[in-house]
């Protein structure tokens, strides 16, 4: 057994920087990279991509990033784990083979996971009994079950060490958690069991602070006039020890810094009971931890204790919720708070005058410069200039289109000094719901294969 | 005593939690520690966010951390791709926190 491995997170999110897994696998020591590349809407665009063409469905930025990096991957035999097969991890799996084969790569070890996936099963799953309701609010799953979009059990480590332990080299997942990309080589290394709790704690925690990448090492900072070199940002680097203890750090000569405040600023981040962190392996108690400085850039969580997980899994479903949309029209002074005022009034006003209206909730109406984040807290006086935003949503998509076309007149029928409305028109876009529910662990069955390039 | 801002001394990280964000704070060492669980109370919590969380206020410690976790429910106009708030997903709620002022 290794007594030390080193996990860096290069990916936040779809759509987060190449930047960050390209140069994680050039600037230094790195043994495995893991790759996060959804969110709950994610899942239900890429629904909508396979439906027009199943092939499509996964991630593809994730090949485009392997199509730069796969040569040091294969050279330097990093291993990759991410969620970037979305709803269509075979699609991802043939893919990436194809671009291996095209590369002249041999012998690649490319795996999957799925069993993730159970939009097609909810008819069944419903009649045997498994209510799926909203576990914010409790509405049974009936009231939206015509209008899904996706559904996708969040899947475990267990699952990633069972694909590395099948010989893959490259894991794809679909809706693996984010934090199960870091636990899943520690289990895979160490050998964890199901019931090594407090480990697998360190390992839920360990992913928790990197999933998002540089927000562990400097980025969303906010004590950010620390931080030295923002362009080079390092992404994060967990060094991980068999007894679960770990290492936060990053490339040295690598921009950012980590210290023990960039670290439990990254800890508190979407924190709900920190004595109570749910996740299909364990639940992690994130106030059991000591978190030290232990050198520059260098900062150790140990102590970490855990405890069994629940015997349900999160599911994430997602549904078509109407529509909705918005505008922007920039107000320059003198008076601009007072002039974006009255430009709303206006808008709003010449609909209704065409028998286009909607209620106080539908409405959206932002003065952005005269204090909109920090709404009653931080008041600008009289601004040089502010932008208007103007939105609405409803369930009727030729009304948010009728809305759409009301902002722009503005420019020659309004108050002086209403400019910058490049972008035109805006058009209603679809309005996806989020449906977070439960599911007992016995109706889940997650499968790996390898195949070979 | 003076009144302070907590951004002179605290820090704080926020993000979406369904239809709610969370604000996490945290300082540097014990004495402001106990500052601020003795000063950021829900009900003030709730007072300085008045015009952004239109729902329950819940606090939870974290002694280790020298942190408190704040949930705003109903803050974010819908929440994730409901809403259509420049800040849907309470992005910079932990720096509007960060706005208030303490006696220190």
């Amino acid at each position: 057994m290794r007594d030390k491995v080193l996990i860096g997170y290069g990916q936040g999110f779809w759509g987060d920087s190449i930047l960050g897994p390209v140069r994680l696998v050039r600037e230094g020591p790195l043994d495995y990279l893991a790759l996060d590349y959804l969110a709950e809407v994610t899942m239900s665009i890429m629904q909508k991509l396979k439906g027009r063409n199943p092939k499509a469905g996964y991630a593809t930025d994730f090949v485009a990033m392997l199509d730069r990096t796969l040569p040091d991957i294969t050279k330097k035999g990093i291993k990759v784990i991410a969620n970037a097969g979305g709803v269509n991890p075979e699609g991802c799996l043939q893919a990436v083979l194809e671009l291996a084969r095209k590369k002249g790569i041999k012998g690649l070890k490319v795996g999957i996971i799925d069993g993730d996936d159970i939009l097609t099963r909810i008819p069944e799953l419903l009649k045997s009994g498994h209510s799926l309701k909203n576990m914010d609010d409790g509405r049974p799953l009936a009231d939206v079950q015509s209008r899904l979009l996706s559904a996708n059990v969040y899947i475990g480590a267990f699952a990633v060490a069972e694909c590395l332990a099948a010989g893959a080299q490259i894991v794809i997942g679909g809706r693996l958690t984010d934090p199960a990309l870091v636990a899943g080589p520690m289990i895979h290394e160490f050998g964890w069991s199901p019931t090594d709790w407090h480990k697998l704690a360190a390992g839920t925690m360990a992913g928790h602070i990197a999933e998002c990448g540089p927000q562990c090492t400097g980025g969303n900072y906010t004590g950010w006039r620390e931080v030295q070199d923002f362009v080079r940002i390092g992404y994060p680097i967990i060094e991980a020890s068999p007894d679960g203890t770990f290492v936060v750090t990053k490339h040295e000569g690598t921009g950012g810094l980590v210290t023990r405040n960039t670290v439990v600023s990254q800890l508190l981040y979407e924190m709900g009971d920190p004595r109570r962190y749910l996740g299909p392996d364990c639940t992690a108690d994130f106030t059991s931890a000591k978190v030290e400085e232990i050198g520059k850039d260098r900062v150790r969580l140990s102590g970490i204790q855990g405890a069994p997980a629940t015997p349900t899994y999160k599911v994430s479903l997602s549904y078509q919720n109407g529509f909705k949309t918005a505008g922007q029209l920039t107000i320059a002074g003198p008076d601009a708070v007072a002039k974006a005022k009255l430009c709303a009034d206006i808008v709003f006003g010449r609909l209704a005058f065409d028998g286009c209206t909607f209620a106080e909730h539908e409405k959206l109406i932002e003065i952005v410069g005269a204090g909109v984040c920090h709404d009653g807290i931080l008041a600008t006086a009289d601004p040089a200039e502010v932008v208007l935003r103007l939105g609405v949503k409803c369930d009727d998509e030729d009304k948010v289109d009728r809305f759409g076309m009301e902002i722009v007149p503005l420019v020659t029928s309004g108050p002086p000094g209403v400019t910058g409305y490049a972008g035109g028109r805006p058009k209603a876009t679809d309005i996806v719901g989020y449906w977070p529910a439960l599911l007992d662990k016995t109706q889940v069955t997650t499968r790996v294969r390898v195949e070979v390039s | 005593m003076a009144k302070v801002k907590l951004k002179e001394f605290a820090f704080a990280r926020s993000g979406d939690k369904g239809d709610g964000s969370n604000v996490g704070i945290f300082v540097t060492n014990a004495k402001d520690y106990e500052l601020i669980k003795a000063q950021l109370t829900v009900a003030r919590v709730k007072q300085h966010f008045h015009a952004i969380c239109k729902g329950e206020v819940t606090r939870f410690e974290a002694p280790n951390l020298l942190a408190l976790n704040f949930l705003l429910r109903d803050s974010l106009g819908g929440g994730g791709s409901e809403s259509l708030k420049t800040d849907a997903q309470g992005k910079t709620h932990g720096l509007g926190l960060l706005e208030m002022e303490v006696d220190r």
